[in-house]
């Protein structure tokens, strides 16, 4: 186990696989088929101050390494989180759990991490800044420094658990956004989310998904999500959780390499329901491959020399 | 739900579009009619979800429309191959609140699951009457199957080449059922709730991520909360279904 261990601000994890936010749910379904617990942690479904419906379907449509989705933050709100999904989870689930926490004010952020702040389950508050700012134009608060610097304060304000911004990569250069998120009082970052994209039904000759556009996910975009972490982790102190694409041991290494202090796995859930305990399983014998002790003393490698 | 590797054992076409795949291996999962299994095909990201035609202990009945690219995929697949699945998905049919005499109406590839319902309708001692929409003759999926179960089965096609000319929805009022069973396109399902008698049950359809309640992908708007179609379904109670813009 100390071989793969990793620590997120002061937290030590057992290894660095955590499902990622929205491919996990509450965790009970996965609890059905493997002990979750073997997981370094994971990240809940993105929640809101109130609960949300979401976007019409379809919300899905198919890449050749990946997928696009437009669920629009569907969840059942904080307090029922805190009422209901968080005590179900406590009964499968011995560890604290990183809460993903979405909104379209800054206030609105603010209030939902004060309401998680109040939870012993809650290990790191998520905050996914790539939802659109409903006070200022639609604009989402990930694709500007001031915007997401100004939520980092709020929610900093209001918890002593570490904040981790969640940056968007549709923008025209992730480093500044993440700088001013560091200087704003963020304990980490993780990227990438979903990057925007669109599929045509050609019978149909329309969007295949309802909502027309949707943020693509999967395989594919790993080489676009490590590219954004090593530049990301050149530019800041703070630790960095990299995601985007991750499906295989092999995949969490060379996030590591890049700088990533712990990987999130997203799409491949979806795919092989157990791929998180596949990948756990495999990830000794991959660190044992290319001559590796442990994960901490490789994080930024890629970086030297 | 469990993931098993089946061996196909029989991958043939019944009509013009709909193929029928059996697939020898573990069916434990499945514990109801109107289940589905999620299917991986080789060179495709997501799962194809198709709903079990029928099961015993060792094999598993699917019968499929090729749609696209990935169902043109599944119907090159070869006996002998091996099949990737996850098995005994949704909540499928309960047959508890069906009385003597359930209607079971099914439309086009919404036909398949209600051949194992009728199946076990059957087995319980119950006499279904089944009423099956296609839009031609050629289209008719499981006529005689039903038939050879015991089930009085009518049939209507929107050209009149077989049975009834038109919808299922003109043949209805002229049958007596204590309950309802639908399976089929959403135009058909909202007809045929509208012109039900009684409770039942209406199986959806909707496009899907993972196919077992995660992504919430295939979400819908019921009176009694948000239902993923994949997980809460894909069997709603008639009572519950909401016809509104979902979203």
């Amino acid at each position: 186990m100390g071989r793969t261990r990793v620590t997120l601000s002061g937290w030590e994890l057992d290894n660095p696989v955590i499902p990622a936010s929205g491919t996990f749910g509450y965790g009970l379904e996965f609890a059905e088929l493997y002990d979750i617990n073997c997981l370094g942690t994971f990240s809940v479904k993105g929640t809101t101050l109130a609960p949300r419906f979401g976007n019409p379907t379809p919300r899905i449509a198919e890449c050749p390494a990946g997928l696009i989705n437009s669920v629009g933050l569907q969840n059942p709100g904080v307090d029922h989180v805190l009422a209901v999904e968080l005590p179900r989870l406590a009964k499968v689930y011995r560890k604290k759990v990183i809460a993903n926490v979405g909104g379209f004010s800054v206030e609105e952020y603010a209030e939902t991490c004060r309401r998680l702040d109040a939870s012993d389950q809650v290990g790191i508050l998520e905050v996914n800044v790539s939802c659109p700012n409903v006070d200022h134009g639609g604009m989402s608060f990930g694709v500007s420094p001031q915007a997401a610097a100004q939520v980092t304060k709020a929610v900093k304000a209001v918890t002593k658990k570490p904040v981790y911004i969640k940056l968007s990569p549709n923008v025209t250069d992730i480093v500044p956004i993440a700088k001013a998120c560091e200087e704003a009082g963020a304990d980490g970052l993780c990227l990438i989310n979903t990057l925007l994209g669109m599929r045509v039904d050609l019978k149909t000759r329309r969007p295949v998904i309802a909502n027309r556009m949707g943020g693509y996910s999967g395989a594919g975009i790993f080489p676009v999500a490590l590219r954004m972490v090593y530049q990301v982790c050149e530019a800041v102190r703070i630790p960095v959780i990299g995601m985007g694409g991750v499906s295989t041991a092999e995949d969490v290494l060379e996030m590591m390499l890049a700088g990533a202090a712990a990987v999130q796995v997203g799409t491949a859930n979806l795919i092989d329901p157990w791929a998180c305990k596949r990948i756990i399983e495999d990830l000794p014998a991959a660190m044992e491959r290319y001559g590796m002790d442990s994960l901490e003393e490789i994080i930024g490698g890629a970086h030297h020399g | 739900m469990e993931q098993v590797l089946y061996t196909i054992r029989e991958n043939v076409p019944v009509t013009a579009e709909v193929w029928r795949m059996v697939l020898a291996g573990d069916t434990g999962a499945i514990t109801a009619p109107g289940q589905f299994l999620n299917l991986r095909v080789p060179g495709f990201t997501l799962r194809r979800p198709i709903s079990v035609c029928d099961w015993d202990e060792g094999s598993v009945t699917l019968l499929y429309k090729v749609l696209g690219h990935g169902t043109e995929a599944m119907a090159a697949m070869q006996a002998g191959d091996k099949v990737d699945a996850l098995t005994g998905l949704g909540n499928g049919f309960d047959t508890g609140k069906s009385g003597q005499r359930p209607l079971l109406v099914g439309g086009g590839v919404g036909t398949p699951p209600l051949y194992g319902l009728c199946r076990v309708l059957r087995r319980e001692g119950k006499e279904p009457v089944v009423l099956l929409g296609f839009g031609t003759a050629g289209d008719v999926l499981l006529e005689k199957e039903f038939a050879a179960l015991g089930a009085e089965v009518h049939i209507a096609t929107e050209d009149g080449s077989a049975g009834r000319k038109g919808f299922v929805t003109a043949v209805m009022p002229e049958l007596s059922y204590t309950y309802l069973y639908a399976c089929g396109p959403l135009p058909m399902l909202r007809a045929v709730d509208a012109a039900a008698k009684t409770g039942g049950q209406l199986s959806f359809e909707e496009r899907m991520g993972c196919g077992f309640g995660v992504c919430m992908g295939c979400s819908r708007k019921t009176k009694s909360g948000s239902k993923r179609i994949c997980k809460d379904g894909p069997v709603l109670e008639r009572g519950e279904v909401l016809w509104e813009e979902q979203g």
